[in-house]
Order: structure tokens, then sequence, then C-alpha cells
């Protein structure tokens, strides 16, 4: 049993996806769906041990050999992005039932599980899988999923943002097919290791450079990395609050994570000489400069923190940029701390939509008064996207400066502190106009004045808001994580 | 170079008249044929890439010795199943987005957001 984890991890939501289906009561559904999140979690929790104690898992699918045989293979990164990936989705699946119950009509709740649970299993298969080849059709799982959940959205604009979306991803998921097409025709084999060993045998042909940029190109369209982004706010201001918590939290982590596998494990991260890495740098400052500006002027709060993500990101690509072990664990663990902030604002932002139905910068004068909780919980994970210290945010920020310093890149670090500060700027609008500003007549008169959230809502919101301060005071879990992790990579093997 | 080539070239032809129909074409259907040539260019470099000179269908026979990759082909068999999931749901997106707007042209969309 044991040693069949690394496939349990990613066949337990595929398999139960389909018996959602045939559950068919959103509230069974719903149950089994929690029961299957929670059984996968427990799976990373077990892998992440087992990797720490005894290195590297390789599981060969159905007894084939690798090469050529199908590998999944979990090491140090792998089972960190697992545990990610698998305990986000699982706290925000708590917080569904109550979460899609205005935003969803009751007989297609069932579904919305169901499509739930795919998008889950591809984003575990992504990161489990040691084959090249497994790694599109698990994103093309997770993205099929992910587009047909944007189109829940009520407005109508839902069904729009999930079209954009699907052009853009089938471009992104086309580009790194032919990338991983250019590969094979040069190793003749699609096994990561393997493809890793032979690369240098080859590495003069201008084959490997077109492959690799291809690559680069389609997962950079998928994380959303600056100027290749423009579907992400939509996306994320017009999809169900629940599926943007999930998204914010999961979809562009593991896209990030792929990033790293190619650029470290499979080309090397010396591979062209340097220039990638300007170029992460160049667009990774870029990005957080240019949409945490846009950020600012958002009428709506959703929007905001859409573009706010899209600024975040661009930390995680500085610190790839880099390119030194420091600067990929400060990547590796604003992919944990970002996606517990993101989950945390974006589940408040549920819980909003919830009691009012809107997010526009207006519904939220004096909501304070009328929701404490969840307006609490903005002020905690806002403080943490700033990254004030005794919150997860600073220890990223904190190393990600540090090994921009430490690297001789005093601009650099510079920058990164900057940015930080239009965040502070824009979380401070948003909690000055929930605590200071005076409440819509609306919003208090009335028959039903608006009420806090329902606990299955809060709770989940407020366990992501613990874990903020919790990882921001005893850091050892991700820092340990991310250091091995990070060094590993450095360590050139896969 | 041109017919020694042919496929390849082929591939890159296909692949930029895809690309240029994706981003200039203002009707959602015809932006979504656009991405069908897109993807059929990369079907069509994955099966160029199997074959291999001189080298007979995969099936083991006792007067051949070489043999073509079977490999890509089956590969791309994936990516076609992958295709065709992906058309499905953007035509039901494209039905959708008709039956909410009244329109698929993508500037008649924009104007009635705004």
């Amino acid at each position: 049993m044991l040693e069949h984890l690394p496939i349990l991890q990613v066949i337990v939501p595929l398999l139960a996806a389909p018996a959602c289906l045939l559950l068919n009561k959103p509230k069974l559904a719903w149950l089994f769906a929690c029961f299957a999140a929670v059984i996968s979690l427990l799976i990373s929790v077990a892998l992440l041990n087992q990797v720490q104690q005894s290195g590297v898992i390789s599981y060969m699918l159905g007894g084939w050999e690798a090469p050529w045989g199908i590998e999944y293979r979990i090491d140090q990164l792998s089972a960190y992005v697992l545990l990610i990936v698998s305990a986000i989705g699982t706290i925000v699946l708590f917080a569904a039932n109550t979460g899609i119950s205005q935003e969803i009509d009751e007989d297609k709740q069932s579904i919305f599980y169901v499509l739930y649970l795919l998008c889950m299993a591809g984003l575990l298969g992504i990161v489990a899988t040691g084959d090249i080849f497994n790694v599109f059709v698990f994103l093309e799982i997770s993205s099929l999923a992910t587009y047909a959940l944007v189109a829940f959205g009520r407005d109508r604009r839902a069904l729009l943002a999930a079209y954009q979306y699907l052009i853009v991803g089938t471009i992104g998921a086309s580009f790194l097919l032919m990338g991983i097409g250019l590969l094979y025709s040069l190793t003749g084999t699609l096994n990561m290791q393997d493809v890793a060993n032979r690369l240098p045998l080859v590495s003069e042909s201008a084959t490997v450079y077109t492959a690799f940029v291809f690559m680069i190109v389609g997962v950079a369209l998928k994380l959303a990395l600056f100027p290749l982004h423009l579907w992400l706010p939509n996306t994320y201001t017009y999809a169900p609050s629940i599926v943007t918590a999930f998204l914010a939290a999961t979809a562009t982590k593991v896209a990030i994570y792929l990033l790293i596998r190619l650029h470290f494990s499979i080309f090397g991260d010396d591979f062209g000489g340097g220039v990638i890495q300007t170029i992460f740098i160049a667009l990774g400052l870029t990005s957080i400069f240019v949409a945490s500006m846009v950020a600012i002027k958002q009428p709506n709060i959703k929007r905001l923190f859409a573009y706010s993500s899209v600024a975040q990101i661009g930390y995680m690509i500085v610190g790839i940029g880099i390119g030194t072990s420091l600067g990929l664990q400060a990547t590796l663990l604003h992919l944990f701390n970002h996606a517990l902030m993101k989950g945390a604002l974006f589940l408040a932002l549920a819980a909003v939509v919830y009691r009012i139905g809107s997010t526009d910068r207006a519904c939220f004068n004096g909501l304070a008064k009328h929701m404490p909780w969840t307006m609490a919980a903005v002020v905690v994970a806002g403080l943490s996207l700033i990254g004030v210290p005794l919150t997860v945010g600073f220890i990223s920020k904190w190393y990600l400066v540090l090994a921009s310093f430490q690297n001789g890149l005093w601009t650099v670090g510079l920058l990164i502190v900057i940015g930080s500060l239009i965040a502070v700027y824009y979380v401070w609008t948003l909690v000055e106009s929930a605590y200071f500003g005076k409440a819509d007549a609306a919003l208090t008169s009335g028959s039903s004045p608006v009420k806090e959230a329902p606990l299955s809502l809060l709770i989940p919101l407020w366990l992501l808001v613990i874990a903020n301060v919790y990882f921001g005071i005893d850091t050892r879990l991700p820092l340990e994580a991310s250091a091995s992790a990070a060094s590993f990579l450095m360590g050139g093997e896969l | 170079m041109f017919f020694d080539l042919y496929n390849y070239w082929m591939v890159i032809i296909l692949m930029m008249i895809g690309l240029y129909m994706v981003i200039n074409q203002s009707n959602l259907i015809k932006k979504l044929i656009g991405l069908n040539i897109f993807q059929t260019s990369i079907f069509i470099f994955y099966i160029s890439v199997g074959k291999v000179k001189g080298g007979s269908a995969p099936i083991f026979s006792s007067t051949e010795t070489l043999y073509s990759n079977p490999l890509p082909h089956v590969l791309i068999l994936t990516a076609i199943v992958v295709g065709i999931a992906t058309m499905a749901l953007a035509l039901a997106l494209v039905v959708r987005i008709k039956k909410a707007y009244g329109t698929v042209e993508d500037s008649e969309l924009q104007e009635q957001d705004h």
C-alpha cells in the first residue's frame, strides 16, 4: 500500500470525480469530495515525510521500467508542491458547500465538485509525474476542468473570460506540446531524468533552444507572467469566488513548479548562459510594478486582488531569475506563502459575495461593523500580502531581498521593497473603507441588515488566516522543505 | 531544402496561419477554426518526427529490419483526443455566449459590456 502512494495521490481525486457525478446530491457530493480531498492531503503529508527521510521516491506505473514506462517521481520539490496543492484544495473545498450555494444553481452543484476534483487531480498529476508527455496530459485535464469551472460564474462575462482563457491556455499547452516533440526528436525519450541526462550531448543544436523557448513561453502563458497575463484578471474576477480562491492558490503555483522543473531539472540552471535569468528578473520586476499600479485603480476588489496575484507571481519569477540556491528558496517559500494569503483573501471575498452578492469597492464601506470576522481576516491576510513581520509574507520577501543583496543585485532588492509599498497602498484603501468608511444606507437599514458570514465559511477562512500567522512565526516547515528542495535542485540532479 | 523538409515547412506555415486567425479573427467560431489549424500543425510535426527514412510500418515481419517509430503517433493520438475535448468545450461556451449576448462577434461583445 505504502509504495503505491505516488499514484494514489493522483488516482484518488481522479476516481472520486465521476463518483460525485453518480451521487448527484450536492450535499452528498460535497461530503464525498471532502473525504477524497482529505485522503489526498494525508497522502501528500506521508509522501513529504517519506521523501525527507529516505530521499527520492520512484514509482513505475504498471511495473514497466523507466524510461520505457511512465515513471512517477516524487522528490523534495514535488512533495512540497503536492502538499501545498492538496492542503489548499482541501481547505477551500471545506468552504465550497456554503460558498457556491449563492453562485451556482442547485442542479449544477454536484457537477461543480466533479470538475473541482478533476482540476485537483490534474494539478497533482503535473507535479507527481516524471514523464514529460504525462505533464501535458495532466495540464490539459486540469485546464479543461478550469475553463468549465470559470464558466460557472453568475455574470455573463464569465463565459467570455472562460473562452478567452481557453484560447490562451490551449495555445500555451500546444507550445508545451511542440517543445516536448522537439525534445523527443533530439533525445528519443520522454522521461524527464533521461532527457536531462541526454541533453548535454546535443546542447549545441539550435533545436534545444527552440524547444526551450517553446516550453518556457507555453508555461509562462499558464502562469500569467507579464506580458502574458491578460487572461488572468477576467478569469479571476468573473469565476465563482470559491473557484477563484482555488485557482489563485494552486493553478499558478503548479505552473511555476513546472517552470522550475523545466528550467532547473531538465535544461539545467546555466542553460542559455544567463540570458534567461536577466529576462526573468526584468519581466518579474515589470510585472510587480505594472500589475500593482493597475491594481490600485480597480473598482472591483476581486479584480484588485487578481492584479495583485500577477504582481506576486512577479516576485516568484524574480527569485528564479536570481538563480542562486537562496533565490530559488525564496521563490519556493513565496509559492507556499502566496497560496496561504491569496487563499485567505479570496475566501474572505467569497464570504462577502455570499452576504452582499458583489465585490465592488462601494460595498466595502463600513462593512467591518457587519462582518467583523471576515474583515479582520482581510486585514491579517492583507498584512501578509504586504510582508509585515510575523506573517508569512515577510519571510519570503525577506529571503528574496536577502538573495538579491547576496548576489550584488542591489537595485533589484530595492525595487522589491518599493513594490511592496504599493501593496501597502491598495490594501490600506480597502481596510480604510471597511473600517472608517460610511456604510451605505442599504447595508444597515432594510428588512435584513447584512450579517456575519456563516461559520462554514469562516472556519476554513480562519484556518488559512491562522496558518498565515503561524508559519510567519514558526517557520520550520516551509523553511526546511523549501531549503532542501532548493539545494536538491541546485545539486543538478532530478 | 524546401522539398527535403516539406513536412516541416508545412508545419510552420499551418502554425502561423492558425495563430494569425486566432489573433486576427473577430468571430469566435473562426478563432476556434484557427486554433484547430494551429493544433493540427503540431500533430503533423509529431507524425513527421516518427517517420524513419526507408522504414516500413511498425508491424513485425521477417522481411523488414527498419521500422518507423510508432511512439510519436501514439502520443499524438492522445493529443488529438485532448484537442477534440477542448474544441467541444469551446463550442459549448460559444453556444452559451450566443445565448447570453445574441452575437458571436468579438467587437460587438466588447461593446455590449461597456
